[in-house]
């Protein structure tokens, strides 16, 4: 089962999810990348079903870049997310994706958002989110310890508290996981799948 | 999903008609079964500018209905060049609903609006598009049992602007109290020929 989750800062967002790929009881490789880059200023982090994740989201990126060159106008955050539901909504009643979502992403007019999308197609913008048995245990822990306008060294440190608390007590989590940052910069790796 | 599907996230709208105005209210909890996930997600929508249609059920059906409402209202003032007025919103919804009549959307529409403006309207459905209207009040979600002793209780006709707000957010906080798949947050609206008003209540956050 995947764990992924995102937090969101004064002007960035960070995701984070564990990089271990199992099927029943085997790990199959332990340094997957499940957040995926959508453009400069948008990431993806995606939980569910191997195919259908990396089917789904770069399906989502490819479209977005298409977008791009028809129009020559990179989409808001917003727009992206609404998007990705809309295509999550319609395959929903005749070939579902088993896919949860955190769109997190930096444009001019909303700043850093970050959108929480479940298999179902139902979406929020929310300050932070978790997916699956992740969002068990991390729910209560960012609800107490997130504030508005967080700098990075304390969105950092909360990252780690939960990270640590995914490791303690989550039966199947990940030892590793890869945390993304986006904001009016672009992207940066703070922790790459592969270390 | 579960066995009830209607139950998955949680979430509860209600309607009611005073001396020409009306009021429509409903929970903020976005969850996903016995997990809280977000508390911003109002379950109503003002589609026009005297028609307020609310959506409980499942909440992905929720933002699909409600985009497909939009497109359609949007079309209908494009051709009519006019406002669609609120029974005819009501009977699009129905029409909507009907034709998904084997496969439907899980919602059950609360709709209310001021007919010429001044004249309370008030429709409910089923998923399928079996209406109701009436003109007390109208209500549907996870604590709809508990919203229809409070309401039958607490309504009386006839209640100006200020009663009718009072009224409606007592019944909304003390029905979504005693269910556990809706609250965190209440959002009322009021609408009078004058204006509208939309207000959040204080209320407890489990």
């Amino acid at each position: 089962m995947d764990s992924i989750f995102g937090i969101s800062g004064r002007d960035f967002v960070l995701l984070a999810a564990d990089t271990s790929q199992a099927r029943s009881i085997v790990v199959l490789k332990t340094d997957e990348d499940k957040i995926m880059k959508l453009d400069d200023h948008k990431l993806f982090a995606m939980a569910g079903e191997n195919g259908d994740r990396t089917a789904f989201c770069e399906y989502i990126q490819k479209n977005l870049h298409l977008y791009y060159y028809r129009n020559d106008l990179k989409l808001s955050t917003r727009a992206a997310a609404n998007y990705t539901r809309k295509e999550l909504a319609e395959a929903l009643r005749s070939d579902p994706y088993n896919v949860n979502l955190l769109l997190a992403g930096y444009d001019e007019e909303e700043g850093a958002s970050l959108y929480f999308i479940d298999y179902l197609s139902s979406m929020s913008k929310v300050p932070f989110g978790a997916h699956g048995y992740a969002g068990f245990f991390l729910s209560g822990l960012l609800d107490r310890y997130w504030q508005k306008d967080m700098d990075r060294e304390q969105v950092l440190a909360l990252a780690d508290r939960c990270i640590n608390e995914l490791r303690t007590r989550l039966l199947v989590a990940g030892n590793n996981f890869t945390i993304k940052i986006v904001d009016k910069d672009g992207i940066q790796v703070v922790k790459a799948a592969s270390s | 999903m579960g066995d009830n599907i209607m139950a998955y996230n949680g979430g509860s709208v209600i309607a009611m008609a005073g001396k020409n105005c009306v009021a429509i209210a409903s929970d903020l909890r976005y969850g996903i079964q016995n997990h809280t996930v977000g508390f911003d997600f109002p379950k109503v929508q003002r589609v026009n500018e005297h028609t307020f249609v609310g959506l409980p059920g499942l909440l992905t059906d929720t933002q699909t209905f409600h985009e497909k409402l939009n497109y359609r209202m949007k079309m209908y003032s494009l051709r009519e060049n006019r406002e669609m007025k609120p029974q005819v919103v009501a009977h699009m919804c129905e029409s909507l609903l009907y034709e998904r009549r084997f496969g439907p959307y899980f919602v059950e529409p609360v709709i209310a609006g001021l007919e010429n403006g001044t004249t309370p309207y008030l429709c409910a459905m089923d998923l399928i598009g079996a209406t109701l209207k009436t003109q007390d009040f109208v209500l549907a979600g996870t604590s709809s049992q508990a919203m229809f002793g409070l309401a039958e209780t607490l309504w009386k006709p006839d209640l100006d602007a200020d009663h009718l707000f009072e009224v409606i957010s007592q019944v909304m906080l003390n029905a979504v109290d005693r269910d556990a798949l809706a609250g965190w947050g209440c959002r009322v609206w009021v609408m009078t020929p004058e204006k509208v008003t939309v207000r959040d209540l204080k209320a407890r956050q489990d």
